[in-house]
Formats: C-alpha cells, sequence, structure tokens
C-alpha cells in the first residue's frame, strides 16, 4: 500500500452535509415520580375507568342488595382475599411454580426445535405437523388422559401447560430464525462463515425480537394451561393450586372466595405479561424498531 | 498493506480475474448474461455501467462466489491452479451492496469487526483494527453508535469500512451510492477514491450513472440488457487525482458524452 494521500486533500471525515448530524441528541423528558411525564395517561386512563367501573359494581351490589352467594361487591372480595391470604397465597404459590416450570420447559424445547429445524428442513417436514397437531388439540381434551398415563398429578399438570405454552415459542422462533437479511447471508457465504458462525452471530440475534413476542403469549398460555389442567385434575389437600380453590369454593358456594382466587389468578396474569414485555424491551430497546418511539 | 502496490497506475498490471464466454441463465429460463469477456487487471477501478437488468449485478455475484455460471469459465490468473487448470476463487474479497445490510442489533464496530471474527480473529484485535478502519472512513467517534443512529451516507460508509477491513485485494461494489442524495453521493465518490488510492485494491463498481462510473473508474464497461452483454470498453484517460475541479473540466464533459453514447447505444441494441 502506498502512503500517497490525494494532494489538497486532507483525512477523511463524515461532514459532508446529511450525513453532519453528529451523534443523534435525545431530549430528555420531564419526570413525574420518576415516570415521564408522557406515561402517566397511559396509566392514570385506565386505572380512572377501573375505579369508576368498581364503584358502579359496589352501588349496583347494595343499592339492589344481591346476595354475596350470587355477586358479591369487590370490597367483600378484597376482605376476603385478605382474610383467606393464607389458603390463598399457598396455592397461589403451587400455581406459580407449575406455570414457570412449564413456561422454562417450553422456551428450551421450543427454541432447540426451532434451531434443529432450521438446520434441517427434513427434520422440520418431518414434526412440524405433529407439533401443530399437540397445538391444535385442546388442551382439556387430552389432560385427562395425561393425568391417567404419568400418575404424578404435578407432572402432568406441567406437561398439560407444557404443550399449551409451547407452540408459540416454537413458531415465532422458526420465522425469526428464517428472517435474516438474504444480503447478510450472501456476505457470512462470502466470508466463509461456518453454520455454527451463522447461527451465533446472525440467526439467532436476528431470531431474538420474535421469540420475545412468542415468550409474550407463551407466558399467558402457560398460566391458562396450568390452571385448567388443574380443573381436570381436581386434585384437593393442601398442595392444590388457584384452580381448585375456585372449584372448591364453587362447591361450598363461597363465592368471595371464589371471586378472590379469579382476581389473585388475573392479577399473576398480568404481571406475567408485564415481566415478559419488560424483559422484551431491555433487550430490544437499543435497536429494534418495535421498542422504539417515534420520533414526533 | 502487506500486499505489493500495483505500482504507477499507468503501469501495465497483471489480470487478476478473466472472465471467460461467460453466461449465466437462471431456473426461470431468463438470460441474464450471454458470453462475457472480461480481463479485470489488479489494481484498476472499473466501472460496469448498464440499464437495470442488463447482468451487470448477476456478474459481481459470479465474481464473489455467490452464484456460477451456466457457461465458460471465470479464471484467477495469478492464483495456485489445480491439475484440472482450474484457479482456485479469490476469497480475499470484499463486497458492499446497494443496503448497507448492517446487523441492526450490532454496534458500527461490531458490524465491521464480523468479517475478522468470521475468518477466527481474537475479539480484541479485531476491534482494534476496525476502530481504525472507522476512522479510516471518517467515522472516529461513531464505534458504538447502533445502525439505526447513524444517517443513510453514514451507514453506507460503515458497510465500506466492513468490506476493506480484511484489506482484501478486491473491492466489489453494487450500486453503493445509489440510494444516497447527490451531496452525500459525492463525498462519499471523493472518500473512496482516497481509499482506493491509499490501497490499490481492485475495484469494480456497478452503477447506473454515467457521471459516477466517469468520475471514479480508469475504465468503463458498458453493457446491454437482455441478455446482457458488454457493448464497449472504454478507457477514461483522466489522471488522478480527480476532485471537483475534474467535475467541472472540458475532459469529464466529453468523456461524459462519450460514455452517454455508448450507454444509448446499448440501451436501443
Amino acid at each position: 500500500m502506498s502512503d500517497a494521500t490525494l494532494p489538497g486533500r486532507t483525512m477523511i471525515t463524515a461532514t459532508d452535509g446529511t450525513d453532519a448530524g453528529a451523534m443523534p441528541v435525545f431530549a430528555e423528558e420531564r419526570r413525574i415520580l420518576g415516570l415521564p411525564a408522557s406515561t402517566w395517561p397511559n396509566i392514570l386512563a385506565p386505572l380512572a375507568m377501573g375505579v369508576l367501573f368498581l364503584s358502579a359494581w359496589e352501588l349496583t351490589v347494595r343499592f339492589r342488595e344481591i346476595p354475596h352467594y350470587i355477586l358479591p361487591g369487590p370490597i367483600l372480595i378484597a376482605k376476603t382475599l385478605v382474610a383467606d391470604w393464607g389458603t390463598l397465597s399457598t396455592s397461589l404459590w403451587v400455581t406459580l411454580r407449575i406455570t414457570f416450570a412449564a413456561l422454562i420447559a417450553a422456551v428450551t424445547v421450543g427454541v432447540a426445535l426451532a434451531i434443529i429445524f432450521t438446520q434441517s428442513r427434513w427434520l422440520e417436514k418431518s414434526l412440524l405437523p405433529y407439533a401443530i397437531i399437540l397445538q391444535v388439540t385442546p388442551v382439556v381434551s387430552i389432560a385427562p388422559l395425561i393425568i391417567i398415563w404419568v400418575g404424578d398429578v404435578n407432572l402432568s399438570l406441567l406437561i398439560c401447560a407444557w404443550i399449551v405454552a409451547f407452540f408459540p415459542i416454537l413458531s415465532s422462533t422458526i420465522i425469526g430464525l428464517n428472517s435474516v437479511d438474504h444480503n447478510l447471508l450472501n456476505l457470512f457465504q462470502i466470508y466463509g462463515a461456518n453454520r455454527w458462525q451463522g447461527l451465533r452471530y446472525l440467526r439467532i440475534p436476528a431470531a431474538l425480537p420474535f421469540f420475545l413476542s412468542g415468550l409474550k403469549i407463551a407466558g399467558g398460555l402457560a398460566l391458562i394451561g396450568a390452571v385448567v389442567a388443574e380443573y381436570v385434575a381436581g386434585s384437593g389437600g393442601n398442595a392444590s393450586g388457584l384452580a381448585y380453590r375456585i372449584l372448591e369454593a364453587s362447591y361450598q358456594l363461597r363465592i368471595p372466595r371464589m371471586f378472590a382466587a379469579l382476581v389473585m389468578i388475573s392479577l399473576t396474569g398480568i404481571a406475567i405479561f408485564l415481566v415478559t414485555s419488560y424483559i422484551s424491551h431491555l433487550l430490544l430497546r437499543r435497536w429494534h424498531e418495535s421498542a422504539i418511539k417515534r420520533e414526533t | 498493506m502487506d500486499k505489493p502496490a500495483a505500482g504507477t497506475q499507468n503501469a501495465p498490471a497483471a489480470t487478476l480475474i478473466s472472465l471467460q464466454c461467460i453466461s449465466k441463465q437462471f431456473a426461470n429460463g431468463t438470460l441474464a448474461v450471454r458470453n462475457v469477456d472480461l480481463d479485470l487487471r489488479q489494481g484498476e477501478f472499473v466501472s460496469l455501467l448498464g440499464p437495470s437488468g442488463c447482468g451487470k449485478s448477476t456478474l459481481l455475484r459470479m465474481i464473489s462466489g455467490l452464484s456460477q455460471p451456466s457457461a465458460g469459465e471465470i479464471d484467477w490468473p495469478l492464483n495456485p491452479h489445480d491439475s484440472a487448470g482450474h484457479a482456485e476463487r479469490d476469497r480475499d474479497l470484499g463486497f458492499v451492496f446497494q443496503d448497507p445490510t448492517l446487523m441492526p442489533w450490532s454496534r458500527a464496530i461490531g458490524n465491521v469487526a464480523m468479517p475478522l471474527i468470521l475468518k477466527g480473529m481474537r475479539k480484541a484485535e479485531a476491534y482494534e483494527r476496525s476502530a481504525e478502519m472507522l476512522e479510516l472512513v471518517g467515522l472516529k467517534g461513531f464505534e458504538k453508535s447502533f445502525p439505526r443512529e447513524l444517517s443513510g451516507g453514514m451507514k453506507m460508509r460503515v458497510s465500506i469500512a466492513r468490506a476493506l477491513v480484511t484489506k482484501p485485494r478486491i473491492l466489489l461494489m453494487d450500486e453503493p451510492f445509489a440510494a444516497l442524495d447527490e451531496i452525500t453521493r459525492h463525498r462519499l465518490n471523493d472518500d473512496l477514491l482516497d481509499l482506493w488510492w491509499k490501497s490499490r485494491f481492485t475495484a469494480v463498481f456497478v452503477t447506473h450513472s454515467v457521471f459516477e462510473s466517469v468520475y471514479l473508474s480508469q475504465r468503463i464497461v458498458v453493457m446491454a440488457a437482455r441478455p446482457g452483454r458488454v457493448m464497449a470498453d472504454l478507457d477514461v484517460s483522466a489522471p488522478y487525482p480527480r476532485s471537483e475541479t475534474f467535475r467541472t473540466s472540458p475532459l469529464y464533459a466529453d468523456l461524459c458524452r462519450l460514455a452517454s453514447e455508448k450507454l444509448k447505444e446499448a440501451i436501443h441494441a
């Protein structure tokens, strides 16, 4: 290489008109109580709606004198939630354990299968139809069989929840692994990258946003799967989950307790959604369009 | 730096790539390229100029090994030949696409370092060399920016830095500046010439702009479409260094007129 620089030309610097825009400047937004001012309406609007709805509910129950074994008011439900916290929290823990174990198993198996499928078209063609069959068969209809075959109640609940949760992970990860920019694949081919390098540096990062959207769906489904399977199993005793508490309460006509258990399941679902959304935001915020706020 | 300099620009240089009667027919029956004979010499700056569909991008893809010719042979006279007389393809090449084609999840420096990492270089060393390369294309200070934080011209600079970070003998460019505005394109043309002047890689530049091809190249290969074939091989006799004064000189205007005429002939051929 010759060191001659063109006379009259200095070192290259990116000062071309349109290029000049140095680093993008992100104006810091005003914060109220630690949150950006613009997010408060997003929190306050649904909150106000909820308060309005709950008040209407409570008032209707009181003025129409609806008996609490038909429809308890929100205040009674809240009181029951506190009074029965001991039993309910034990059950919540049981349901949570199954949900998370199923979700972890779904992520592991779903991602592993997706990677295997993209490495071998042949395997994908022969196995994917069965994964779809497993997905489209309602879990309620196969849960009794699984409970009979497996014997152990907890393990069968786990399997049921896993069946429901794993498909969204599998299918979205497959799409993600195959959605790499073709020119990037060409580039890797030019540089003689091997399969493992293509997977590690290209396919897996490209699949991340797709996997995360699958995870958001799978998180909610794992909870639904765990609850549904528990309904079918109908197991009692100390180590039973929230679904069983609902069944039990309905047999005993303890409707406020039923609602309390229902509230806990809903809150759990919301918490799972928030956590998976937050994980997704953390992983994608620097580069993926879905996590980037549009300039206004 | 470790390869021999190509000497002064007018000295006859050895043939680096020799396309011998190359044809390419796609699976759908389209004849993209027919009987192309073309010798590319070491260290020269060649533009492939032609209307869309003339097979210029297809030729680049065949040179890079991304696709194989249906007929004919690509010879690399300087590379070792096997017993059947086939030369080993030069793997030492950089490729710049029309789009910057950066990995959005990776910072500028990570994108530039990727070819080195794929070749097995340690990350620390790869990043060190990539930082130097980014400085060379004028992006010092932007190492840690993500592609979405960069302008179109800057992304293209990252793409060029990535193509050059392995210090390749050949740089293939497929209409790299077509999507940029004119001001940015002129700057990048100047900077590309500067990089080429310093490193003397063989540059093959696909474009449909007469002005760009005249400004940049020593030689313009004019191609016609359907099927893609070579119509003219023009020498651009203007000396380097070229700059804005060249763009306004009568010589530039004459060369552009000549190339335009040849292109018009190619379009109506």
